[in-house]
Order: structure tokens, then sequence, then C-alpha cells
């Protein structure tokens, strides 16, 4: 895939453009670290919004519903990793019918629940170390899988809400009991196709 | 002699060979059946269809996207959460490219081989039994009680299934670990589609309004009427069609290869229920009775079947009329009677010395509460909560005897546990002589799965409990 294809025109992602200081023109193309962080900020601020607007409003304070990995079963909420998750899973689906767009994202942990999304190669591993010692800032780097190369940005995911440490701390399956509020608890890994 | 003969030997075998050429060639492009061309034999989930090559091939023949685009057309609606825990989605991302050298699981062809039946095993699977090690190569570090287990055994009946694993998660087998063998409350799910038929979009409502007929109303043409048998108006009459107002022509007014001008026919065909059973007719073709249908083949036969068939079946041909008796529509018909007619294995054999058809029999006898009975129906054709859309869910007849079968394991949850509780089904399933006799008795193999889910609890409450 062309770097070409990797970068959009700032006509038709005017959101970015509030993310530099300098406003680009018709035409102009959106760096690829940029175009990561600007995925990244949409993705926390609405994993934020469900987190507190729905799972913890719902929950927490008016008590009315549960949330629950077996949320068919139970008829519950599901989980913030899961909403995550599912539109991971939905943007890989739509994008493949978008040739301009291509990148995927993931969220994983150094202490995962399932031990499919503990880090397996040695950009998300190298990534989520950094996160986790290096608060508030964010990892990026270049590696290839299955012949093609990436430009991968790894971000902290932070336990923000009393609801996301407790659960962690108690499931069943979880590798590290003793999460507080402000933990890194995993991180967000993005990856871009560059070059050929 | 042989010398002079030798050139009309010659003109003799080009003429053969050409004409074998063109007879090949026309039975490849035109030819409905083209089994004369397949490799190795196909499995009994594909056998009924191999003669459609591009069924699963496609146009291209070998392109692997169009492939399996064409198992998805097919089964796909099985293989999403929450009925498959392994959909292709959760391979696509570039992280799992190493893991895909070992399998490719974005393609289902990678663990399902056609037209080679000595690798398939019973469900079809070609892959190596342990296969799950490529993956979950650590799982004795999270799951203690698997210490020492091969990886050969995971999907042995009752622990695991790499695709509907449903009623076999560890939470839900410690949910429900402590069932007793049967219910306190048992009873089948109950039938609802009278009362959701004003919310389906897609019933021809203004054609046919929601309301009782009677033979007043009877609107076939007149030269039909003339030479209507009673006993059709009489049938029609006692039906959930009559009340609901599907008169003489929703079902007998067709529109004929393909034009848009409906006209009357005395044979309607699966298409006519489509028009109100939309839901159950896609599940049908999905399903080893109606596949053949989906593929636009003539309908399936009882002997095109694998399994053992009444001789005197042999004939009938597989669509909607052949269950459902045309005019009566009698549903308890539908659900032993029909069955029986053609099914000739040991587990059909067996059906009427079991405890399952007594209950069938006392409710047809008004003995017990509607529900309580266990037709064949009830098991290979129950009914289901389905997502008929993505903002719609109904309970429907599965009409897919498939949804349920092979592994036999993916009928716990919409069957067994409606009666049953999870132990007793796991094993009673696990126990082949148990599934042959028809469930006469009482499990005599035991599947760990609950034990170890158990061990597994405890282990974990007790954590909690030291913190």
């Amino acid at each position: 895939m062309k770097l070409s294809k990797l970068i959009y025109s700032a006509g038709a992602v005017l959101t970015f453009s509030t993310l530099s200081t300098t406003v680009l023109a018709a035409g102009d193309t959106v760096p690829v670290k940029a175009m990561a962080d600007a995925l990244h900020l949409v993705m926390d601020s609405d994993r934020s919004v469900y987190t507190r607007k729905i799972v913890n409003r719902l929950v927490k304070k008016e008590k009315v519903i549960k949330a629950s990995e077996h949320f068919e079963d139970d008829k519950a909420l599901v989980l913030p990793a899961q909403m995550f998750r599912f539109g991971a899973e939905l943007v890989q689906k739509r994008a493949k019918k978008l040739p301009d767009v291509n990148f995927t994202y993931s969220l994983q942990s150094l202490w995962p629940i399932n031990k499919q999304n503990a880090p397996k190669t040695k950009a998300e591993k190298e990534g989520l170390k950094f996160v986790a010692d290096n608060k508030g800032q964010n990892y990026y780097t270049e590696e290839t899988l299955g012949g093609q190369k990436y430009f991968t940005a790894v971000y902290a995911d932070t336990g923000v809400a009393p609801v996301c440490v407790s659960c962690h701390n108690k499931h069943k399956d979880t590798p590290k009991d003793d999460f507080k509020i402000g933990d890194v608890m995993g991180g967000v890994v993005i990856r871009i196709p560059v070059g050929m | 002699m042989s010398e002079k003969n030798s050139p009309n030997i010659w003109l003799i075998w080009l003429a053969l060979m050409l004409a074998l050429s063109v007879y090949f060639t026309f039975l490849l492009i035109e030819g409905e059946d083209k089994s004369v061309f397949m490799p190795g034999e196909l499995t009994g989930g594909h056998h009924q269809i191999g003669i459609a090559c591009d069924a699963c091939h496609g146009e291209s023949f070998s392109d692997k996207d169009e492939m399996q685009d064409k198992c998805v057309e097919c089964h796909g609606e099985q293989r999403q959460k929450p009925f498959d825990s392994h959909p292709r989605s959760k391979f696509t991302d570039p992280r799992n490219a190493d893991r895909l050298k070992n399998i490719d699981a974005t393609y289902c062809v990678s663990c399902h081989v056609e037209h080679k039946p000595d690798l398939a095993d019973k469900t079809g699977v070609t892959q190596a039994k342990d296969f799950c090690v490529h993956c979950h190569q650590e799982i004795a570090e999270d799951r203690p009680s698997h210490k020492g287990m091969e990886f050969d055994t995971c999907a042995s009946a009752g622990c695991h299934n790499y695709h509907n694993n449903r009623a076999l998660y560890t939470d839900f087998l410690v949910k429900h670990m402590d069932e007793p063998d049967v219910l306190e409350k048992p009873a089948v799910v109950e039938k609802e589609f009278a009362s959701v038929l004003e919310e389906i979009m897609t019933y021809p409502h203004a054609s046919y309004p929601v309301k009782a007929l009677t033979h007043k109303d009877i609107d076939a043409p007149a030269n039909i009427q003339v030479k209507m048998d009673k006993a059709i108006s009489h049938d029609w009459k006692s039906t959930a069609h009559a009340k609901s107002g599907a008169n003489c022509t929703s079902c007998h007014m067709q529109a004929i290869d393909g034009t848009n001008k409906p006209e009357w026919t005395n044979t309607p065909d699966h298409t006519a229920c489509e028009t109100c059973h939309d839901v159950e007719v896609k599940h049908f073709k999905q399903g080893k009775h109606g596949m053949r249908l989906q593929q636009n083949l003539s309908a399936m036969t009882p002997a095109d079947a694998r399994l053992p068939m009444k001789p005197e079946a042999y004939k009938k041909k597989l669509d909607c009329n052949s269950c459902h008796q045309p005019h009566r529509y009698n549903l308890q018909t539908a659900a032993v009677d029909s069955c029986l007619e053609c099914h000739n294995d040991k587990h059909s054999l067996a059906y009427k010395d079991s405890s399952h058809f007594e209950l069938w029999n006392k409710e047809l006898n008004g003995e017990l509460p509607n529900g309580s009975g266990v037709s064949c129906a009830t098991c290979h054709m129950p009914r289901v909560s389905v997502d008929v859309n993505d903002w719609l869910r109904r309970t429907v007849v599965q009409h897919n005897q498939n949804a349920t079968l092979t592994p036999n394991e993916k009928m716990i949850r919409p069957v067994c546990l409606n009666c049953h509780g999870l132990g007793f089904s796991i094993d009673s399933l696990a126990d082949e002589k148990l599934v042959n006799n028809n469930f006469n008795g009482k499990p005599s193999v035991h599947v760990e799965s609950i034990d170890l889910a158990k061990q597994d609890n405890i282990r974990h409450l007790k954590r909690i409990q030291d913190d």
C-alpha cells in the first residue's frame, strides 16, 4: 500500500485539522503519527463516554442494570472493553470496502484477563511496557507483520472508574489483583500500514 | 491388412475423442450434474449439492475469497458471536499474522477440506485433533484443572467446541452446575407467530388482512371451486391459515418462471410459503432437507440420504408440503409422523419406546399441559429465539435441522435445558448408546467439564476470600 493512501485529504477529515496548529488546506495531507493520535483521541473519548455516561451511570449510580462479559446470557450491558473490541471488529469489516482507509486497533494488556489479549509482537511488548512505565507518554514504532510494514502506536489505557479497577481485580482469570484508580491497566495499539 | 486399416482406426479414435470432448465441455458448462469431475467424495454436509460445483466453488472455481463467500452464504448466520466463539473477525488483526501461518483461521477450508473423505471426521473437520495448541498452549496456567491434559482431547464430546461453545464455557458451567436431571418445571418454548403477526413488516397484511375466514370467503377461481374436493376446504377451515386470513390465492397464486404475473397453480412450492414464513423457509434451505432448493436443484429425496431411510419413502420430494400436509397443516403430524415416514435409523425407530414419546402422547391426549411433550421436532426443529434482522428478535421454529446437530452439544441450550439440567444434558449427549436408544434411560458416561469448572471456581472463591 502506498504511503499516499495512508494519509487523508484534510477536506475529508476536518476533525484532524483541529489537531494541528496549522490550518490545512484542501489537498494537504496528515502525517501518519497525527492520524494515529487523532484516531486514538476519538476512540478514547467514545470509550470514556460509554464507561462514564452509560455503564457507570446505569450500573453504579442508578443501579438499574448490570454490565457483564456474558451480556447476551445475562441480559446486561456490554463491558467497556467489549464495546471497544466490537468497534474494532466492525471497523475492520467496513474498512475492507474502503480502499483508502486501512488501519486496525486493539486493546491489550500486560495483565490480560483473556490471554489472547496479551502482547504478542515485539512492538506490542515494548510499547505496553513503555506506556506503563512512562505515564502520559505514547509509544511509536514501525514493525513488519506478515510481510507488511506498519506504523504502530501504543497509548496507555488507564483505570479511570472504580468499576474498572474492582472488576479486573476480582475477575477469576486476572493475573493482577491490586490495580488502583489511575493505574495503567493496558494499552490501545493502533496499526497503520506504511510503504510497500 | 493392419496397415491398411490403420487410418480408419485413427479416424475413429479422433472422432471418439472429439465427441467425448464436446460431451464433457457441454457437461461442464451447461450440465446440472457435474459429479463426474469430482476429485473425491464429499462429506455428509455437502453431498446433496455435489452436482452443483459452483455452489461452493463459485464462478472462478478456485478463488479462495469467492469460495469463502460461498461458505458464508450458507453458514454465515451461525458463524458470528454469540453462536461462534472463534468468528473470522477474531483473526483478521495483523497481530495474528504469525498464528495464521499455522492455520489460516480466516478461511473455512483451512479446517474443512472437502473431497477428502479419509481426512474428515464426522463433523467435517480435517485438521489434526490437537489444533487448539497453536493458540492455547498455556491454558494449564490459567486453568490448573487442565494440567496434564493432551491437546487432542480438547474437543472430546462435552468439553469444548471450536465454534458453538455456548453451553460449555466455564461461567455457564458454573452457573448451571447444581441443576437436577429434570428441572422443576420442564416445558418447551411456546408458539409466538400469531401474537407477533402485526409486527412482521414483510407479512402481506394489505393483501390478506388478519381475520377469520369461512367457506363463503373462499377465493379460488370459479373453475377451480367446481372441481374442489370438499375435504380440501374442510381441512383448510380447521387451520390457522383460515383463522388468520390466509385464503386459497395466498398460496395458489404464484408468479411462474420469474414473471410478475401471478397465475393459479395446483401445486404451490416453497416460494409460496416464503411469502409469510420467510424465516422458516430460509432456515429450511440451510439444512439438509432443503439445501438442494437453495441451489435451485430438484428437491432432496430420502433416496439421496446417507442416513438409513425407509425404502417406501425413497421417492418422496422434500419441500414444505412433504412434512406439512397441504391444506391440513397439522403441526402434530409434522412434528412426529412426517419424520418417521422416512427416517429409519436406530434413534428414530426407538423414539416410540422413549419417555419423550410417552410425554408427547400424554400431551396429545390432554393428560399433560401444552409444552410437556417431546416430539422429534422438539429437539431437531425446536422453537428458538432468532434475530430475524438487526432490529427484531422472534421465536420461530428452526427448520434447519443441523442447527442443533453435529456436534450435538449445539442442542443443549436451545433444547435440552428447557427440561433438563446442564450436567445431565452433557452426559446424555456424550453417551452414544443412549442417543441410539432415543434417551431411554440414564447416561452411563460422565463428562468432567462441570467438575473441572467447579474446581476452578472453588480456587477463585478462595483467592477472593484470602484477599
